[in-house]
């Protein structure tokens, strides 16, 4: 099995990259991009420690044939960040230490940061939802889904009553 | 985990497509979102040497409404599938409850039409399997659920299918000999090895549900946790109810319950003529858990599992009452 050309757009960087076919896009992200934050869980779909955002829908690195990328904008951890920026989802994390061994973490804010795309300000139980395929397996959720709530209130200066609030 | 060495062939074009997969024979499998095999795969379940990749083939991809009914490409994702609102709530709901959202991003709804069966004893590593020894589903000689067994109990665990029977859907298969259309029923076989009656060299490319005046329909699944887990019993109910409120047909599909989904007939033809009245319902739902016979190889077990069809079939009837 010999490698071929694969070319793909991490981050807003275009990478050309010899790979197998079998190779998944968490081993070339983490392998041959060096791009570690995303993280090897269970490898077979159950946990989401791996997932990245492809054209902005959060997907499984870990069950992405690399060569199923090609052609879409892939975002990793590594990426969430504008230059020196931290995302406000990330502030809002450590703000409120929603992270305690931070395994997940990364995968947790892909997540979460594809739900704000889409819901500016989301419900507690459409934050439940997002990140139902997101497992933590120290913190319990309460601190990430408060966390997910900050990052919201304090980057929609238009959120209106009775949606910030975690419960 | 890592993925067995495959070539990766993304076909443009269903023709291309269906002439790959003919040229490569049984080495070759069909490949859509790849959330059931890829798993599957890297547990060496099994290894194929070429893997035809539908998710960018031509036209495989969204959801049409027609004047009978709606038709919903193979590769149309779970996800896209439960935002539908053009379609009925019930196939909805099922792709909906289908694992997580990282998953229904990616999985397809012929893919999860197809999605392989499962076992406690074959959804393990390959060092596992080895050190049991191998089952009748993976090189082995003896099944582990049932010794005595030549036959295998691998668990039909796909959400889609008891709905899409319950509504009478069709589906549509391809391949270089041409196409057919068959009831979704006829997909399935009561078979863990195999469990599909589609053939090696045929693409599943549509499922077509009908329009259904008057009908009523719900999906409900049991599960250990609310997310990712697969259906330990799914209940498809759906019931024609004419304009004097009586059930002129039902249709009672259980899934998760054997290795094909499981018509529950004698609950079928006991509801058909009437209303869904408290007693009515409760015989339903009393014979319908006649129908099932699960085996102790998913999570929980089996007394529950069974246990549990009635209850589902009965809170699933009160809902279209």
């Amino acid at each position: 099995m010999t490698a071929r050309l694969l070319t793909l757009e991490v981050n807003g960087t275009t990478h050309h990259i010899a790979a197998r076919d079998h190779a998944t896009l968490l081993e070339v992200l983490r392998e041959d991009l060096g791009l570690t934050g995303t993280k090897h869980g269970c490898e077979l779909g159950e946990c989401g420690a791996c997932t990245v955002l492809v054209d902005g829908a959060p997907w499984l690195s870990c069950l992405t044939v690399a060569r199923e990328a090609e052609g879409r904008r892939v975002t990793t951890i590594e990426g969430l960040a504008k230059g020196p920026e931290p995302h406000p989802l990330q502030v809002a994390f450590a703000d409120l230490g929603a992270a305690q061994c931070g395994y997940c973490t990364p995968g947790v804010l892909m997540s979460a940061s594809s739900l704000l795309e889409t819901d500016p300000v989301p419900t507690t139980q459409q934050i439940k939802e997002a990140l139902a395929g997101n497992l933590c397996r120290c913190t319990g959720y309460i601190k990430i889904i408060e966390a997910v709530h900050l990052a919201a209130e304090r980057a929609g200066a238009a959120s209106g009553p009775g949606t910030g609030g975690a419960s | 985990m890592r993925l067995p060495p495959f070539t990766f062939l993304e076909p443009a074009t269903l023709a291309e497509a269906t002439k790959m997969l003919a040229d490569q024979g049984p080495a070759a499998t069909t490949v859509a979102g790849g959330t059931d095999l890829y798993p599957n795969l890297k547990r060496r379940q099994s290894s194929p040497k070429t893997l035809v990749s539908l998710r960018r083939v031509d036209g495989l991809r969204g959801i049409r409404a027609n004047g009978s009914g709606t038709t919903i490409g193979a590769t149309t994702t779970l996800g896209e599938v439960a935002a539908a609102e053009v379609l009925p709530g019930a196939i909805r709901d099922a792709a909906g409850f289908v694992s997580s959202p990282q998953i229904r991003n990616v999985g397809t709804i012929g893919g999860n039409l197809c999605v392989d069966t499962r076992c406690d004893y074959i959804n393990q590593n390959e060092e596992w399997r080895r050190a049991v020894d191998f089952c009748l589903k993976d090189r082995g000689e003896i099944c582990w659920v049932a010794p005595r067994s030549s036959h295998c109990w691998a668990v039909s665990s796909t959400d889609i299918a008891p709905v899409a029977i319950a509504l009478e859907a069709e589906i549509r298969l391809a391949s270089v000999g041409g196409e057919r259309v068959i009831p979704a029923e006829a997909l399935y076989r009561d078979d863990g090895i195999e469990w599909l009656t589609r053939a090696p060299d045929e693409i599943l490319t549509e499922i077509v549900v009908p329009g259904g005046n008057g009908m009523r329909a719900t999906y409900r699944k049991v599960r250990r946790r609310g997310t990712i887990d697969f259906p330990i019993l799914g209940v498809a109910v759906a019931v024609d109810v004419d304009g004097g409120g009586e059930c002129t047909s039902a249709r009672i599909v259980l899934g998760a319950i054997a290795s094909a989904p499981v018509r529950a007939s004698e609950a079928e033809e006991f509801l058909a003529g009437k209303r869904l009245s408290d007693e009515v319902i409760e015989e339903t739902a009393r014979l319908a858990g006649k129908a099932a016979r699960p085996q102790d190889n998913t999570d929980l077990n089996s007394r529950y599992r069974k246990r549990m069809v009635p209850v589902e079939v009965g809170r699933a009837l009160r809902s279209l009452a």
